[in-house]
């Protein structure tokens, strides 16, 4: 049974991010949420003053949400921590429409900072801390003695799972690398514009086999923000909203050791719900997000998203699908390979989703995109969420 | 059973990144110091579990207990890594990490190796029967690694 009372209920109404092509911000991580938060409120034409729902999940502190809220100065009546990796922002968006459909909080905040690159480089780590409990981890006791190198080598355990149990090759997953920078020489914005070949995919170094460098993500500086609204308020304000249609979650792991069939994630319970609640099926879609910390994620998740069969995403990216003019256009940014990312990459593809919706995507926009899908992927094929936006027609 | 196997790490390599040990997994590690292989069991649901946890993933049940394991398994999944994960695998690259299925119905995260010097993707392959072996930890414990069988 399906509750679709959801459906379309909240919207995203306010969007913006943070990017160079240097890979580098100037400012501090605090600074860089400020800003993103202020630009988000001010391209839907609301104030600090309208919100009520804060949604944040990283802090050199101990309590995300209470020491952001504290720096603004706000006191909501809405608070959510939520960390799962590179997905939060989808589960931020997800529990953000529920609050607000059930009147809990009438404008929501979802913000994210990080300035791995920079940070790296100033010899002050990379990574922001996540606090956590006393005691050793279990990745500590169970992983880390065998020096896998992360998070790449999880992947490439997928990657290597995948390849054995359906014949998918290196080439295909360089596909969706080329086809992804494709979108990336159209975004001025990205950090790596130049166009590559499939032998560029395969001759960079070997990351953790099968992957390749180019094959993984950026490390970069990199903020974003949304801010969401009931659809009804939606309507009163500056930008056409993307109503929230649909929303899907399920986690299977924290460890890849634990990951209970690594060709399989948790997109293949997630999606299905996104789908049935939004009323739609992946032949609806006219864009499409995916979280591309890897090539392998996305054809992971295109499969488990219905988009193919299991087993046959190889064959499926092969001529391009993913390109521009292709049937799915996906990760038009250029996507955590080329745009940018600075860890955890999904409050970027909804930042463009919505944007896809609006038009505003200069050279890389899809004509007529009226339904796009936003899938945040975290920790090691770990958390999913997926979020599937449609513009006014779609109500 | 045959003889336990022990692969000491090269002469002049670093120590491995030292596993701690959690409340739970004190008897596995025990094991490890005479080269045993040893698997918590949830006696409730007769099914095998790892990494050892105080209850038991199916049933939260706490009636658990740990039994030898047949020290044989599959590799399911592998990866080389061309330069270390971290500093207790320096000068030891490249390598493999692999996930092995144990008949036991359990899957462990560990290194492909080999007493005859380092072993690469190109040695291994995924459904490839292994066994278990045992590199010296300097507590007195072994890490349990896997040789092919």
């Amino acid at each position: 049974m399906v509750d679709r009372s959801m459906r379309g209920a909240a919207a995203i109404v306010g969007v913006a991010d943070a990017v160079s092509p240097t890979g580098e911000l100037d400012g501090t991580v605090r600074a860089l949420e400020v800003q993103v938060i202020r630009e988000a409120l001010d391209d839907a034409g609301l104030t600090i003053a309208d919100v009520d729902g804060l949604f944040t999940c990283t802090t050199p502190g101990w309590a995300a949400s209470l020491e952001l809220a504290e720096y603004l100065g706000i006191a909501p009546r809405w608070t959510d921590s939520t960390q799962t990796g590179g997905s939060s922002f989808e589960i931020h968006v997800q529990h953000a429409a529920a609050a607000i459909s059930l009147g809990l909080c009438d404008v929501a905040v979802v913000v994210y900072a990080a300035t791995p690159r920079s940070s790296f480089k100033k010899g002050a780590g990379g990574y922001t801390s996540r606090q956590s409990l006393p005691g050793p981890t279990p990745s500590a006791e169970w992983e880390q003695p065998y020096a896998m190198r992360m998070p790449m080598g999880a992947y490439a355990l997928a990657a290597s799972r995948h390849m054995h149990q359906f014949g998918t090759t290196a080439e295909q997953l360089a596909q969706i690398a080329v086809d992804t920078r494709t979108w990336a020489t159209m975004n001025p914005r990205a950090r790596l514009q130049d166009p590559i070949t499939i032998d560029d995919v395969l001759a960079s170094p070997v990351q953790a086999s099968p992957l390749h460098k180019l094959d993984c993500c950026l490390v970069t500086d990199g903020a974003g923000a949304v801010v969401l609204t009931s659809t009804e308020r939606a309507r009163t304000l500056r930008k056409p909203p993307a109503l929230v249609l649909g929303t899907g979650t399920c986690h299977t792991h924290a460890m890849i050791s634990e990951m209970p069939d690594l060709t399989t994630t948790g997109a293949a319970v997630s999606g299905p719900l996104a789908f049935a609640q939004a009323g739609l099926t992946p032949a609806d879609i006219d864009v499409a997000q995916i979280y591309d910390s890897f090539t392998i994620t996305v054809l992971l998740l295109l499969e488990d998203l219905g988009f193919c069969a299991k087993g046959e995403g190889g064959a499926y990216v092969a001529d391009g699908v993913l390109a521009p003019g292709g049937a799915l256009p996906a990760n038009t940014s250029g996507g955590g390979l080329a745009y940018t990312h600075p860890g955890m990459f999904g409050i970027f593809l909804l930042v463009e989703a919505v944007r896809q919706l609006r038009g505003e995507c200069g050279p890389r926009q899809v004509a007529g995109a009226e339904v796009a899908l936003a899938h945040g992927s975290g920790g090691v094929l770990s958390a999913m969420s997926t979020t599937i936006l449609g513009t006014e027609a779609t109500a | 059973m045959s003889e336990p196997l022990v692969i000491p790490a090269p002469d002049d390599a670093p120590d491995r990144q030292q596993p701690p040990i959690s409340p739970a997994a004190e008897p596995f590690w025990d094991a490890t110091r005479s080269c045993s292989l040893v698997i918590q069991w949830c006696r409730s649901c007769e099914r095998a579990i790892h990494f050892p946890r105080e209850a038991c993933p199916s049933c939260l049940g706490t009636d658990l207990e740990f039994r030898p394991a047949a020290g044989t398994g599959t590799v399911y999944a592998l990866s080389e890594m061309p330069s270390p994960g971290n500093a207790g695998m320096k000068g030891r690259a490249p390598y493999v990490v692999a996930l092995v299925d144990l008949p036991e119905g359990v899957r462990m995260l560990s290194s492909i190796v080999s007493a005859d010097g380092p072993v690469g993707a190109a040695d291994v392959a995924i459904g490839d029967p292994v066994r278990v072996a045992w590199e010296p930890l300097p507590d007195g414990r072994h890490l349990p690694v896997f040789v092919r069988a």
